[in-house]
Protein backbone atom coordinates (compact mmCIF):
# COMPACT_ATOMS: atom_id res chain seq x y z
CA UNK A 1 0.00 0.00 0.00
CA UNK A 2 3.29 2.39 -0.82
CA UNK A 3 2.27 5.23 -3.40
CA UNK A 4 4.27 6.27 -5.86
CA UNK A 5 6.79 9.01 -5.36
CA UNK A 6 5.80 12.64 -5.76
CA UNK A 7 6.78 16.20 -4.95
CA UNK A 8 4.52 17.79 -2.23
CA UNK A 9 3.68 21.46 -2.97
CA UNK A 10 1.44 23.46 -0.12
CA UNK A 11 0.74 25.97 -1.80
CA UNK A 12 -0.95 29.56 0.79
CA UNK A 13 -3.00 31.20 -2.71
CA UNK A 14 -4.97 29.87 -5.28
CA UNK A 15 -2.59 31.72 -8.30
CA UNK A 16 0.11 29.67 -6.84
CA UNK A 17 -1.72 26.56 -7.25
CA UNK A 18 -2.96 27.53 -11.09
CA UNK A 19 0.33 28.40 -11.65
CA UNK A 20 1.58 24.94 -10.18
CA UNK A 21 -1.08 23.32 -12.26
CA UNK A 22 0.15 25.17 -15.40
CA UNK A 23 3.34 24.34 -14.90
CA UNK A 24 2.83 20.67 -14.51
CA UNK A 25 -0.18 19.26 -16.63
CA UNK A 26 -2.08 16.19 -16.04
CA UNK A 27 1.36 15.23 -14.10
CA UNK A 28 -0.02 17.15 -11.03
CA UNK A 29 -3.63 16.99 -9.00
CA UNK A 30 -4.81 18.73 -6.02
CA UNK A 31 -6.11 17.31 -2.81
CA UNK A 32 -8.10 18.03 -0.55
CA UNK A 33 -8.98 15.94 2.22
CA UNK A 34 -7.34 13.25 0.43
CA UNK A 35 -10.10 10.59 1.34
CA UNK A 36 -10.69 9.50 -2.22
CA UNK A 37 -7.18 10.46 -3.96
CA UNK A 38 -5.07 8.73 -1.31
CA UNK A 39 -6.72 4.84 -1.67
CA UNK A 40 -6.36 5.39 -5.39
CA UNK A 41 -3.01 6.24 -4.74
CA UNK A 42 -2.44 3.87 -2.83
CA UNK A 43 -3.45 1.17 -5.16
CA UNK A 44 -1.39 3.43 -8.19
CA UNK A 45 -4.58 3.78 -9.88
CA UNK A 46 -3.41 7.35 -9.55
CA UNK A 47 0.40 8.34 -9.72
CA UNK A 48 0.53 12.47 -9.67
CA UNK A 49 4.28 13.14 -9.86
CA UNK A 50 2.86 16.69 -7.87
CA UNK A 51 0.70 16.73 -5.12
CA UNK A 52 -0.55 20.08 -4.20
CA UNK A 53 -2.57 19.94 -1.42
CA UNK A 54 -5.18 23.16 -0.94
CA UNK A 55 -4.75 23.13 3.11
CA UNK A 56 -3.16 26.26 3.14
CA UNK A 57 -6.19 27.92 1.11
CA UNK A 58 -8.51 29.22 4.12
CA UNK A 59 -10.33 31.01 1.75
CA UNK A 60 -11.59 27.87 0.16
CA UNK A 61 -13.29 26.99 3.50
CA UNK A 62 -16.78 28.20 5.03
CA UNK A 63 -20.39 28.59 4.53
CA UNK A 64 -22.72 31.56 3.46
CA UNK A 65 -26.37 31.58 4.34
CA UNK A 66 -28.68 33.90 1.84
CA UNK A 67 -31.10 33.07 -0.44
CA UNK A 68 -28.29 31.64 -2.46
CA UNK A 69 -26.06 29.07 -0.05
CA UNK A 70 -22.44 28.85 -0.93
CA UNK A 71 -19.88 26.26 0.57
CA UNK A 72 -16.33 26.75 -0.21
CA UNK A 73 -14.44 23.75 -1.46
CA UNK A 74 -12.39 22.87 1.24
CA UNK A 75 -15.34 22.70 3.81
CA UNK A 76 -15.30 19.45 5.73
CA UNK A 77 -18.42 16.94 5.74
CA UNK A 78 -18.07 17.15 9.36
CA UNK A 79 -18.34 21.05 8.93
CA UNK A 80 -21.42 20.57 6.87
CA UNK A 81 -22.99 18.25 10.03
CA UNK A 82 -22.41 20.98 12.53
CA UNK A 83 -22.99 24.13 10.76
CA UNK A 84 -26.33 25.18 12.63
CA UNK A 85 -27.43 27.70 9.92
CA UNK A 86 -27.17 25.40 6.93
CA UNK A 87 -29.11 22.56 8.96
CA UNK A 88 -32.23 25.70 8.90
CA UNK A 89 -31.64 26.52 5.44
CA UNK A 90 -30.78 23.18 3.42
CA UNK A 91 -31.48 20.51 5.96
CA UNK A 92 -30.76 17.87 2.89
CA UNK A 93 -27.07 18.58 3.37
CA UNK A 94 -26.65 17.52 6.87
CA UNK A 95 -28.76 14.33 5.88
CA UNK A 96 -26.48 13.10 3.15
CA UNK A 97 -23.43 14.26 4.60
CA UNK A 98 -24.31 12.14 7.96
CA UNK A 99 -24.65 8.80 5.25
CA UNK A 100 -20.91 9.47 4.31
CA UNK A 101 -18.22 7.25 5.19
CA UNK A 102 -17.50 7.19 8.94
CA UNK A 103 -16.52 10.24 11.52
CA UNK A 104 -13.24 10.12 10.88
CA UNK A 105 -13.23 10.31 7.35
CA UNK A 106 -16.11 12.90 7.54
CA UNK A 107 -13.05 14.92 9.18
CA UNK A 108 -10.94 15.29 6.23
CA UNK A 109 -13.36 14.34 3.55
CA UNK A 110 -14.58 18.16 1.81
CA UNK A 111 -17.49 18.55 -0.11
CA UNK A 112 -15.28 19.87 -3.26
CA UNK A 113 -13.18 16.97 -3.47
CA UNK A 114 -16.40 14.34 -3.31
CA UNK A 115 -17.77 16.95 -6.14
CA UNK A 116 -14.89 17.14 -7.81
CA UNK A 117 -13.40 13.87 -7.76
CA UNK A 118 -16.17 12.52 -10.43
CA UNK A 119 -17.05 8.89 -9.11
CA UNK A 120 -20.56 8.20 -9.29
CA UNK A 121 -20.18 6.51 -6.00
CA UNK A 122 -19.69 9.56 -4.29
CA UNK A 123 -23.21 11.23 -2.80
CA UNK A 124 -22.59 14.73 -3.25
CA UNK A 125 -22.79 14.75 -6.84
CA UNK A 126 -26.37 13.29 -6.14
CA UNK A 127 -27.53 15.74 -4.04
CA UNK A 128 -26.03 18.67 -6.27
CA UNK A 129 -28.45 17.46 -9.43
CA UNK A 130 -31.33 17.98 -6.92
CA UNK A 131 -30.30 21.23 -5.84
CA UNK A 132 -29.66 22.58 -9.09
CA UNK A 133 -25.98 23.75 -7.61
CA UNK A 134 -23.87 25.88 -9.83
CA UNK A 135 -19.96 24.61 -9.09
CA UNK A 136 -16.99 27.45 -9.59
CA UNK A 137 -14.32 26.54 -11.60
CA UNK A 138 -11.16 29.07 -11.22
CA UNK A 139 -8.08 28.68 -13.51
CA UNK A 140 -5.64 30.71 -15.86
CA UNK A 141 -8.48 32.37 -17.93
CA UNK A 142 -10.18 33.40 -14.52
CA UNK A 143 -13.78 32.10 -12.98
CA UNK A 144 -16.39 30.41 -14.27
CA UNK A 145 -19.94 28.94 -13.56
CA UNK A 146 -20.40 24.98 -14.24
CA UNK A 147 -24.48 23.99 -13.97
CA UNK A 148 -23.82 20.65 -11.52
CA UNK A 149 -26.50 19.31 -14.06
CA UNK A 150 -23.77 19.55 -16.98
CA UNK A 151 -20.86 18.86 -14.48
CA UNK A 152 -20.41 15.13 -15.05
CA UNK A 153 -19.61 13.38 -18.57
CA UNK A 154 -18.13 9.46 -17.39
CA UNK A 155 -17.09 8.18 -14.43
CA UNK A 156 -14.21 10.28 -12.74
CA UNK A 157 -14.68 12.45 -16.36
CA UNK A 158 -16.04 16.03 -15.87
CA UNK A 159 -16.23 19.60 -17.44
CA UNK A 160 -13.33 21.04 -15.35
CA UNK A 161 -10.20 21.59 -17.39
CA UNK A 162 -6.90 19.92 -16.36
CA UNK A 163 -5.63 23.51 -15.38
CA UNK A 164 -9.26 24.61 -13.40
CA UNK A 165 -9.70 24.17 -9.41
CA UNK A 166 -13.28 23.91 -7.95
CA UNK A 167 -13.49 26.48 -5.22
CA UNK A 168 -16.77 26.46 -4.16
CA UNK A 169 -20.58 25.12 -5.04
CA UNK A 170 -23.90 27.14 -4.68
CA UNK A 171 -27.24 26.76 -4.35
CA UNK A 172 -30.36 28.72 -4.04
CA UNK A 173 -32.36 27.99 -0.66
CA UNK A 174 -33.95 24.82 -1.17
CA UNK A 175 -37.32 24.77 -0.60
CA UNK A 176 -40.62 22.31 1.00
CA UNK A 177 -39.52 18.88 1.87
CA UNK A 178 -36.29 17.12 1.37
CA UNK A 179 -34.74 13.70 2.05
CA UNK A 180 -31.54 12.01 1.35
CA UNK A 181 -31.97 8.34 1.43
CA UNK A 182 -29.75 5.77 1.06
CA UNK A 183 -28.93 2.03 0.64
CA UNK A 184 -25.43 0.79 1.87
CA UNK A 185 -23.82 -2.73 2.61
CA UNK A 186 -22.14 -1.04 5.81
CA UNK A 187 -20.53 1.89 7.31
CA UNK A 188 -18.07 3.48 4.87
CA UNK A 189 -19.77 1.82 1.75
CA UNK A 190 -20.83 3.31 -1.01
CA UNK A 191 -24.40 3.59 -2.19
CA UNK A 192 -25.93 0.33 -4.00
CA UNK A 193 -28.79 3.49 -4.14
CA UNK A 194 -29.52 6.21 -2.87
CA UNK A 195 -31.99 8.86 -3.91
CA UNK A 196 -32.18 12.58 -2.96
CA UNK A 197 -35.48 14.24 -2.91
CA UNK A 198 -36.77 17.67 -2.68
CA UNK A 199 -40.81 18.88 -2.80
CA UNK A 200 -42.45 21.82 -2.56
CA UNK A 201 -46.63 21.44 -1.24
CA UNK A 202 -49.05 23.78 -2.59
CA UNK A 203 -52.75 23.24 -1.18
CA UNK A 204 -52.31 19.37 -0.50
CA UNK A 205 -50.49 18.91 -4.14
CA UNK A 206 -46.63 18.98 -5.02
CA UNK A 207 -46.32 22.25 -6.85
CA UNK A 208 -42.75 21.41 -7.49
CA UNK A 209 -40.33 18.46 -7.24
CA UNK A 210 -36.74 17.42 -8.12
CA UNK A 211 -35.16 13.93 -7.99
CA UNK A 212 -31.69 13.23 -8.34
CA UNK A 213 -30.07 9.37 -8.26
CA UNK A 214 -26.57 8.17 -7.01
CA UNK A 215 -24.59 5.57 -8.09
CA UNK A 216 -26.73 3.78 -10.55
CA UNK A 217 -25.02 5.12 -13.89
CA UNK A 218 -21.64 6.31 -14.09
CA UNK A 219 -22.62 9.77 -13.68
CA UNK A 220 -25.35 11.27 -11.12
CA UNK A 221 -28.38 11.37 -12.44
CA UNK A 222 -31.23 13.90 -12.34
CA UNK A 223 -34.35 12.58 -13.20
CA UNK A 224 -36.56 15.32 -14.64
CA UNK A 225 -39.60 12.92 -15.20
CA UNK A 226 -39.27 11.71 -11.84
CA UNK A 227 -40.08 15.45 -10.66
CA UNK A 228 -42.68 15.53 -13.28
CA UNK A 229 -44.31 12.54 -12.15
CA UNK A 230 -45.10 14.09 -9.08
CA UNK A 231 -45.70 17.48 -9.87
CA UNK A 232 -49.61 18.35 -9.60
CA UNK A 233 -49.95 15.03 -7.79
CA UNK A 234 -51.30 14.76 -4.02
CA UNK A 235 -48.27 12.60 -3.79
CA UNK A 236 -50.26 9.43 -3.09
CA UNK A 237 -48.89 5.54 -3.61
CA UNK A 238 -49.93 5.93 -7.71
CA UNK A 239 -47.75 8.81 -8.33
CA UNK A 240 -44.96 7.86 -6.07
CA UNK A 241 -45.07 4.56 -8.21
CA UNK A 242 -44.86 6.67 -11.41
CA UNK A 243 -42.17 8.36 -10.07
CA UNK A 244 -40.13 5.25 -9.83
CA UNK A 245 -41.01 4.11 -13.05
CA UNK A 246 -39.71 7.44 -14.67
CA UNK A 247 -36.63 7.43 -12.82
CA UNK A 248 -35.82 3.80 -13.82
CA UNK A 249 -36.21 5.02 -16.96
CA UNK A 250 -33.66 7.34 -16.68
CA UNK A 251 -30.81 5.61 -14.38
CA UNK A 252 -28.47 3.07 -16.31
CA UNK A 253 -27.02 0.82 -13.06
CA UNK A 254 -23.73 -1.54 -13.79
CA UNK A 255 -23.66 -5.30 -11.96
CA UNK A 256 -20.70 -4.84 -9.60
CA UNK A 257 -20.38 -6.56 -5.89
CA UNK A 258 -23.04 -4.74 -4.67
CA UNK A 259 -25.68 -6.75 -7.05
CA UNK A 260 -26.49 -7.81 -10.58
CA UNK A 261 -28.89 -5.00 -12.38
CA UNK A 262 -31.93 -6.10 -11.61
CA UNK A 263 -31.05 -6.03 -7.38
CA UNK A 264 -30.28 -2.01 -8.16
CA UNK A 265 -33.64 -1.26 -9.95
CA UNK A 266 -35.19 -2.75 -7.17
CA UNK A 267 -33.30 -1.06 -4.21
CA UNK A 268 -33.29 1.75 -6.20
CA UNK A 269 -37.01 2.06 -6.59
CA UNK A 270 -37.38 1.41 -3.12
CA UNK A 271 -35.26 3.81 -1.87
CA UNK A 272 -36.81 6.58 -4.34
CA UNK A 273 -40.04 5.63 -3.20
CA UNK A 274 -38.95 6.07 0.59
CA UNK A 275 -37.43 9.03 -0.22
CA UNK A 276 -40.44 10.65 -1.46
CA UNK A 277 -42.55 9.39 1.27
CA UNK A 278 -40.24 11.32 3.83
CA UNK A 279 -39.88 14.28 1.67
CA UNK A 280 -43.46 14.98 1.43
CA UNK A 281 -44.21 14.11 4.75
CA UNK A 282 -41.70 17.15 5.66
CA UNK A 283 -43.17 19.16 2.82
CA UNK B 1 12.62 7.84 -4.57
CA UNK B 2 12.07 11.55 -4.26
CA UNK B 3 13.69 13.66 -1.95
CA UNK B 4 12.86 13.55 1.81
CA UNK B 5 11.13 16.37 3.94
CA UNK B 6 11.98 17.63 7.18
CA UNK B 7 9.19 16.74 9.09
CA UNK B 8 8.32 18.57 12.06
CA UNK B 9 5.29 16.84 14.30
CA UNK B 10 4.20 17.54 18.53
CA UNK B 11 2.80 13.73 19.42
CA UNK B 12 1.46 14.09 23.01
CA UNK B 13 2.63 17.14 23.60
CA UNK B 14 5.98 16.30 22.72
CA UNK B 15 8.44 18.21 19.86
CA UNK B 16 9.34 15.65 16.97
CA UNK B 17 11.61 16.46 13.87
CA UNK B 18 12.67 13.74 11.17
CA UNK B 19 13.07 12.82 7.37
CA UNK B 20 10.58 11.17 5.43
CA UNK B 21 9.43 11.08 1.59
CA UNK B 22 5.92 13.06 1.15
CA UNK B 23 4.33 9.37 0.47
CA UNK B 24 5.04 7.74 3.02
CA UNK B 25 1.90 7.63 5.47
CA UNK B 26 1.45 9.19 9.17
CA UNK B 27 0.84 5.75 10.40
CA UNK B 28 4.16 4.46 9.71
CA UNK B 29 6.09 7.35 10.49
CA UNK B 30 4.38 7.36 13.77
CA UNK B 31 5.51 3.61 14.39
CA UNK B 32 8.49 3.06 12.46
CA UNK B 33 10.21 6.43 12.77
CA UNK B 34 9.10 8.01 15.90
CA UNK B 35 8.59 4.44 18.02
CA UNK B 36 5.09 5.17 18.86
CA UNK B 37 3.16 1.93 18.23
CA UNK B 38 -0.16 2.61 20.01
CA UNK B 39 -2.12 3.25 16.68
CA UNK B 40 -2.32 0.11 15.05
CA UNK B 41 -2.16 -0.84 11.25
CA UNK B 42 -5.18 -2.73 10.50
CA UNK B 43 -6.99 -2.57 7.34
CA UNK B 44 -4.64 0.35 5.79
CA UNK B 45 -7.11 0.97 3.68
CA UNK B 46 -9.81 4.33 5.93
CA UNK B 47 -12.11 1.43 6.63
CA UNK B 48 -11.09 -0.41 10.48
CA UNK B 49 -10.04 2.80 12.59
CA UNK B 50 -7.44 1.09 14.49
CA UNK B 51 -4.78 3.34 13.44
CA UNK B 52 -6.96 6.40 14.28
CA UNK B 53 -5.11 9.17 16.22
CA UNK B 54 -6.19 12.76 17.39
CA UNK B 55 -4.91 15.51 14.41
CA UNK B 56 -5.52 19.27 15.00
CA UNK B 57 -8.86 18.43 17.69
CA UNK B 58 -9.79 15.60 14.87
CA UNK B 59 -10.31 12.13 14.75
CA UNK B 60 -8.67 11.48 11.65
CA UNK B 61 -7.19 7.35 10.35
CA UNK B 62 -3.50 7.90 9.86
CA UNK B 63 -3.00 5.45 7.26
CA UNK B 64 -5.06 8.13 4.68
CA UNK B 65 -2.66 11.11 5.65
CA UNK B 66 0.56 11.32 4.05
CA UNK B 67 3.25 12.85 6.17
CA UNK B 68 3.43 15.49 4.00
CA UNK B 69 -0.19 16.68 4.79
CA UNK B 70 0.61 16.53 8.82
CA UNK B 71 3.75 18.83 8.69
CA UNK B 72 3.39 20.88 11.67
CA UNK B 73 0.31 18.99 12.99
CA UNK B 74 -0.20 18.23 16.81
CA UNK B 75 -1.32 14.81 17.17
CA UNK B 76 -2.65 12.83 19.99
CA UNK B 77 -2.15 9.14 20.53
CA UNK B 78 -3.42 6.29 22.75
CA UNK B 79 -0.41 6.78 24.60
CA UNK B 80 -0.91 10.46 25.36
CA UNK B 81 -4.13 9.37 27.10
CA UNK B 82 -2.81 7.10 29.95
CA UNK B 83 0.17 4.84 31.17
CA UNK B 84 0.23 1.29 32.39
CA UNK B 85 0.68 3.11 35.91
CA UNK B 86 -1.90 5.45 35.13
CA UNK B 87 -4.87 4.26 32.88
CA UNK B 88 -7.46 7.17 31.25
CA UNK B 89 -10.67 6.45 32.60
CA UNK B 90 -11.56 5.43 29.27
CA UNK B 91 -9.37 2.50 29.51
CA UNK B 92 -10.40 1.35 32.87
CA UNK B 93 -13.81 1.22 31.83
CA UNK B 94 -12.61 -0.79 28.84
CA UNK B 95 -11.20 -3.11 31.06
CA UNK B 96 -13.92 -3.07 33.39
CA UNK B 97 -17.09 -3.80 30.85
CA UNK B 98 -14.37 -6.06 28.85
CA UNK B 99 -14.78 -3.60 25.99
CA UNK B 100 -12.28 -5.51 24.23
CA UNK B 101 -10.71 -9.12 23.98
CA UNK B 102 -8.05 -9.38 21.36
CA UNK B 103 -7.41 -5.58 22.05
CA UNK B 104 -6.08 -5.18 18.28
CA UNK B 105 -8.64 -2.42 17.31
CA UNK B 106 -8.61 -0.88 20.91
CA UNK B 107 -6.20 1.74 20.77
CA UNK B 108 -7.90 3.24 17.94
CA UNK B 109 -11.57 2.87 19.73
CA UNK B 110 -9.92 4.49 23.23
CA UNK B 111 -8.50 7.01 20.89
CA UNK B 112 -11.44 8.16 18.97
CA UNK B 113 -13.94 7.79 22.00
CA UNK B 114 -11.62 10.20 23.98
CA UNK B 115 -12.05 12.61 21.03
CA UNK B 116 -16.30 12.28 21.21
CA UNK B 117 -16.45 12.72 24.42
CA UNK B 118 -14.58 15.84 24.32
CA UNK B 119 -16.82 16.87 21.99
CA UNK B 120 -19.89 15.90 23.32
CA UNK B 121 -19.20 15.05 27.20
CA UNK B 122 -22.93 13.21 27.78
CA UNK B 123 -23.84 11.23 24.60
CA UNK B 124 -26.51 9.01 24.04
CA UNK B 125 -26.07 5.38 23.39
CA UNK B 126 -27.28 6.13 19.85
CA UNK B 127 -24.90 9.05 19.78
CA UNK B 128 -22.01 6.53 20.67
CA UNK B 129 -22.55 4.10 17.85
CA UNK B 130 -23.07 6.75 15.64
CA UNK B 131 -19.71 8.62 16.39
CA UNK B 132 -17.92 5.15 16.74
CA UNK B 133 -18.88 3.86 13.41
CA UNK B 134 -15.51 4.26 11.65
CA UNK B 135 -14.09 1.83 14.27
CA UNK B 136 -14.31 -1.63 13.83
CA UNK B 137 -14.09 -4.74 16.52
CA UNK B 138 -14.18 -8.13 15.08
CA UNK B 139 -14.69 -9.81 18.59
CA UNK B 140 -16.95 -7.81 21.20
CA UNK B 141 -20.08 -7.70 19.07
CA UNK B 142 -19.58 -3.47 20.35
CA UNK B 143 -22.44 -4.09 23.43
CA UNK B 144 -19.26 -3.67 26.06
CA UNK B 145 -17.29 -1.30 24.04
CA UNK B 146 -20.49 1.18 23.99
CA UNK B 147 -21.42 0.30 27.83
CA UNK B 148 -17.64 0.55 28.30
CA UNK B 149 -18.15 4.24 26.86
CA UNK B 150 -21.05 5.59 28.08
CA UNK B 151 -19.60 4.62 31.44
CA UNK B 152 -16.34 6.56 31.05
CA UNK B 153 -18.57 9.59 30.22
CA UNK B 154 -20.30 9.14 33.25
CA UNK B 155 -17.51 9.07 35.45
CA UNK B 156 -15.28 11.97 33.97
CA UNK B 157 -18.53 14.32 34.57
CA UNK B 158 -18.95 13.55 38.04
CA UNK B 159 -14.88 13.87 37.99
CA UNK B 160 -15.67 17.35 36.35
CA UNK B 161 -18.46 18.32 38.99
CA UNK B 162 -16.16 16.93 42.02
CA UNK B 163 -13.97 19.36 40.60
CA UNK B 164 -15.86 22.34 40.58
Amino acid sequence: MIPSTFEYHRPDDLAAVIALLQEHGDEARVVAGGHSLIPMMKLRMADPAHLIDLQGLSDLKGIEIGDVIRIGAMTTQAEIIDHDGLAEAAPIMAEAARQIADPQVRNLGTVGGNIANGDPGNDMPGLMQCLDARFTLVGPDGTREVAARDFYEAAYVTTREEEEVLTAVSFDRPRGGYAYEKQKRKIGDYATAAAAVQIVAEGGRVSAASVAMTNLSDVPVFSAAAGAALEGTACGEEAVQAAVAAMLGDIDPMEDNRGPVEFKKHVAGVILARAIVRAWSRA
Amino acid sequence: MSDKMHLKLTVNGEAHETLAEPRELLIHVLREQLGITGPHIGCETSHCGACTVDMGGKSVKACTVFAAQAQGAEITTVEGLGAPDGLHVLQEMFREHHGLQCGFCTPGMITRAWRLLQDNPSPTEEEVRFGMSGNLCRCTGYQNIVKAILAAADQMNAMKEAAE
